[in-house]
């Protein structure tokens, strides 16, 4: 083993669904995190601090969902290196 | 079993004839048909577009159809959500179940399209008279979908 490869870093892929594609200007981007593990709830903290539309749309209280690699998950899930992080509004189908 | 998500429009009756097609143990066919209004929250719609999460949103429904083959009596379950551009009038999704008898055919067939509103990564957005919106999800949606939740006789 190579105990030099040991990450610092966290990378995951954001992806931004209907009214939060919009509102970002974005249908998703690669996000590096400044820690070795992290949460969804890091991940939110992460954008939400950038301000602007990240700061209003991810406010605590507001109805988003989140999926790592297509399963709704809890904001104390852990995400791992190359997760698919996505943001859901309120879905409206049917 | 099947899902499908897909821009194009189905054909019911061709459909309801794949999904019971040689079952001679088949003795009812539940379906829900949803279409699209021309007014919602007191705007005239004029077009809606919908969209959704691929990957995720079959592997959505796969799971709600699961479930509900797990918890009622029934044979076989589809269900087509369209996405894409619609207009007034258009039929959105299907949802269609077979059983031996009609009573958790219907229970199965509104389990599923309850669950959908709620579970399946799916987004309308509305083209109205003074512009674009999207839809805002409805509290009658969360309230049908706890029924089942506390529902314990089915």
């Amino acid at each position: 083993m190579n105990d030099t490869a040991i990450r610092h870093t966290l990378t995951v892929n954001v992806v931004y669904l209907a009214r939060l594609r919009e509102a970002f200007g974005s249908a998703g981007e690669p996000l590096q995190l400044a820690t070795a593990t992290a949460t969804v709830n890091d991940v939110l903290t992460a954008l939400a601090s950038r301000g602007g539309a990240f700061a209003t749309e991810l406010a605590a209280g507001r109805a988003v969902r989140v999926a790592v690699n297509h399963t709704l998950v809890s904001r104390e899930a852990r995400v791992q290196q190359g997760d698919e992080v996505a943001l859901l509004p309120p879905v409206t189908g049917g | 079993m099947a899902v499908r998500v897909q821009t194009t429009d189905f054909d019911v009756a061709q459909e309801i004839a794949a999904l019971r097609a040689s079952d001679p143990r088949v003795g009812a066919v539940v379906t829900f048909i949803g279409t699209v209004r021309d007014v919602n929250a007191d705007a005239q719609v004029l077009q809606m577009t919908l969209e959704h999460y691929p990957g995720m949103t079959e592997k959505a429904l796969d799971a709600i159809v699961v479930q509900a083959r797990q918890r009622f009596d029934i044979y076989d379950a589809l269900v087509i959500h369209r996405v894409g551009e619609l207009r007034p009038t258009d039929q959105i999704v299907l949802v269609a179940v077979t059983g031996a008898h009609r009573g958790a055919a219907f229970d199965a067939c509104r389990f599923i399209i309850d669950y959908l509103k709620t579970e399946a990564p799916f987004w309308k957005k509305e083209q109205t008279p003074e512009g674009a919106r999207w839809v805002d999800a409805r509290t009658t949606d969360d309230e049908a979908v706890a029924r089942w939740k506390t529902d314990t006789t089915t």
